[in-house]
């Protein structure tokens, strides 16, 4: 700096220059390993370039190489956070191209099972998104909570997060008693957490100083980027996989589908308490008419080969629209298999979004995205 | 929604069989005379199970693919058909590529969701292997500044007009193509 600089500087005239900042690829509010390419004017961001594959693992090309039942757990392995509904996701489209029933009584535990995933990973983004604001305490009544789901999940499938529980077919193997027992008790104690969690967190002015009107996203962007999940229903449209194309048996069921139309990050912060309590109402009424039966397919073939042909499976994951598109040519492995996450596009709009931002309000947008890196970087 | 599929597919078709408009033409993949026939290889896979279909589009059965319309349309036509799926309302879904080394081709694949119809719209465009270019859509859908992005990672497929092709998910000096089907892992 010039001696003339620094005077200006020490008169208040400070030059009028922005400045590159790198938020991440370790930092605790990016969750992972993101980094954030920001130019800063001052406190005020002018652009964020997000910059992901960090841990990116070419799952894709995974898929290429080992036969459609190896690449099974890898599918518990992009959202680790909510692995029932990937694994689901890939399942649904081998078992479309292959032409496989799935029985009931499996389909049922299917959806149980990942409606009780949502939560859990549901009340990781609660807890974590608070930690972000600067509140410790809810995260530990989160992870509480939380516990509770893992406990039973582990139970059935060995796994406390890398679940890969489902089968071409059907399940790796049936729920028990203890499972189903279990499942109904937490039902009966979420519900009053979900009530406490809105009288002490949800009601706080602190927090809603923080969201409201913060990072507003319009329907029009979450369009034209492809953003889904909470994202997109915290901007008003009630777009939901379960219910715009009723995969496995969603349709058997009564939910809503939380929708507020304001699109800043309250509004996805609400949206996802919401989804909460409508994922119990699932489960409730799944556990109510869960079918007896077998849970698996009858003459599912050891190696499959499916007939030649693309074919696409979407699902409702907790951060919204996951599809595989699987490209078969009749052999024991996958020609293609590409993975639509919903982490990727609803990150590509960060940019766009938080300009003008300042920092700590731009760090609540992010919060309020519920990124997954590996979700993102694949 | 006031417009039926069977609509948009006439829609969608009158634009696929409708002569390139020049700026489209201008910007779609020159017919390069030096293409070369398709390599012969044993490895990979037969071309009966995957020949290409002809170009228009076509209402698939929902239950057994998970798209409603499929469209196949010249590399010359798929700004025009993001356009048009962008004044009906779609949102775009991803972008991506498959290799078709056996025919010496490329596919890209657009795919669709509608926010609040229950549709789902693929638009697929074949692109010689050797010359893998096809417009971008990022000026339509600036969603697909990623997707387009991701696929020139993994294809090497170039996006014409896209504003920074850099590697997104791979290193940033990759300089190969991991899910070309000649990459060796």
């Amino acid at each position: 700096m010039t001696t003339e600089e620094i005077m200006a500087v020490a008169q208040g005239k400070a030059p009028n220059e922005t400045f590159v900042l790198n938020l991440g690829p370790q930092h605790p509010a990016t969750h992972g390993v993101l980094r954030v390419k920001l130019t800063m004017d001052g406190e005020y961001i002018t652009r964020a370039e997000p910059v992901p594959g960090y841990i990116h693992r070419m799952q894709e090309k995974m898929g290429e190489n080992r036969t459609w039942a190896q690449y099974l757990p890898n599918t518990s392995r992009i959202d680790y956070l909510s692995a029932m509904a990937y694994t689901h996701g890939y399942v649904g489209a081998v078992e479309r191209a292959a032409g496989i029933q799935v029985p009931p009584r499996a389909e049922y535990v299917r959806v149980i099972t990942s409606e009780l995933n949502r939560i859990s990973s549901h009340l990781v983004w609660f807890g974590a998104f608070l930690l972000d604001l600067g509140g410790f305490t809810p995260l530990l009544y989160a992870f509480d909570d939380r516990e509770k789901i893992l406990d039973l999940l582990e139970g059935i499938t060995g796994s406390r997060l890398t679940y890969s529980y489902y089968r071409f077919g059907g399940l790796y193997n049936d729920v028990d008693e203890d499972f189903l027992g279990g499942t109904r008790e937490f039902v009966a104690q979420m519900r009053p957490r979900l009530g406490m969690y809105r009288t002490l967190v949800t009601e706080n002015i602190i927090l809603r100083k923080r969201l409201e009107g913060i990072g507003v996203i319009t329907p029009e962007q979450c369009r034209k980027y492809g953003a889904t999940g909470p994202v997109i229903r915290g901007s008003g449209i009630a777009y939901d996989v379960r219910k715009v194309e009723p995969y496995s048996v969603y349709a058997d069921f009564e939910f809503d589908i939380p929708v507020f139309p304001e699109g800043d990050s309250m509004a996805r912060y609400l949206v996802r308490m919401e989804e909460m309590g409508q994922s119990l109402r699932i489960i409730e009424q799944a556990l109510a008419k869960l079918p007896d039966g077998p849970v698996m397919a009858e003459k599912v073939p050891r190696v499959l080969k499916p007939p030649a042909g693309d074919y696409c499976y979407a699902v409702e994951a907790a951060r919204g629209r996951f599809a595989v598109l699987v490209v078969s040519d009749n052999k024991e492995m996958a020609y293609r298999i590409k993975l639509r996450t919903p982490s990727f596009s609803n990150l590509s709009l960060f940019e766009e979004v938080s300009q003008g931002m300042m920092l700590p309000d731009a760090l609540a947008l992010m919060g309020s995205l519920d990124l997954v890196i590996p979700d993102i970087d694949r | 929604m006031s417009l039926t599929l069977q609509q948009l597919q006439a829609h969608l078709g009158g634009l696929v069989f409708a002569p390139p408009e020049p700026a489209a033409a201008a910007a779609g993949p020159p017919t390069s005379p030096e293409r070369s026939s398709p390599p012969e290889s044993e490895a990979v896979p037969s071309s009966a199970a995957t020949a290409p279909e002809p170009d228009g589009v076509r209402l698939v059965d929902y239950a057994s693919r998970g798209v409603h319309l499929e469209v196949r349309t010249p590399a010359s036509q798929v700004v025009a058909a993001a356009e048009l799926l962008d004044r009906e309302g779609f949102a775009l879904d991803a972008v991506t590529g498959v290799d078709w080394i056996a025919q010496g081709e490329m596919e890209v694949i657009y795919d669709y969701f509608h926010p609040t119809a229950p549709w789902r719209v693929a638009v697929r465009s074949r692109i010689p292997r050797d010359h893998p270019q096809v417009p971008t859509i990022s000026a339509v859908f600036p969603g697909a500044n990623w997707h387009e992005r991701e696929t020139h990672d993994f294809f090497g497929i170039r996006f014409l007009g896209h504003p920074d092709l850099t590697p997104l998910l791979l290193p940033e000096d990759a300089d190969f193509h991991p899910l070309k089907k000649d990459f060796a892992v």
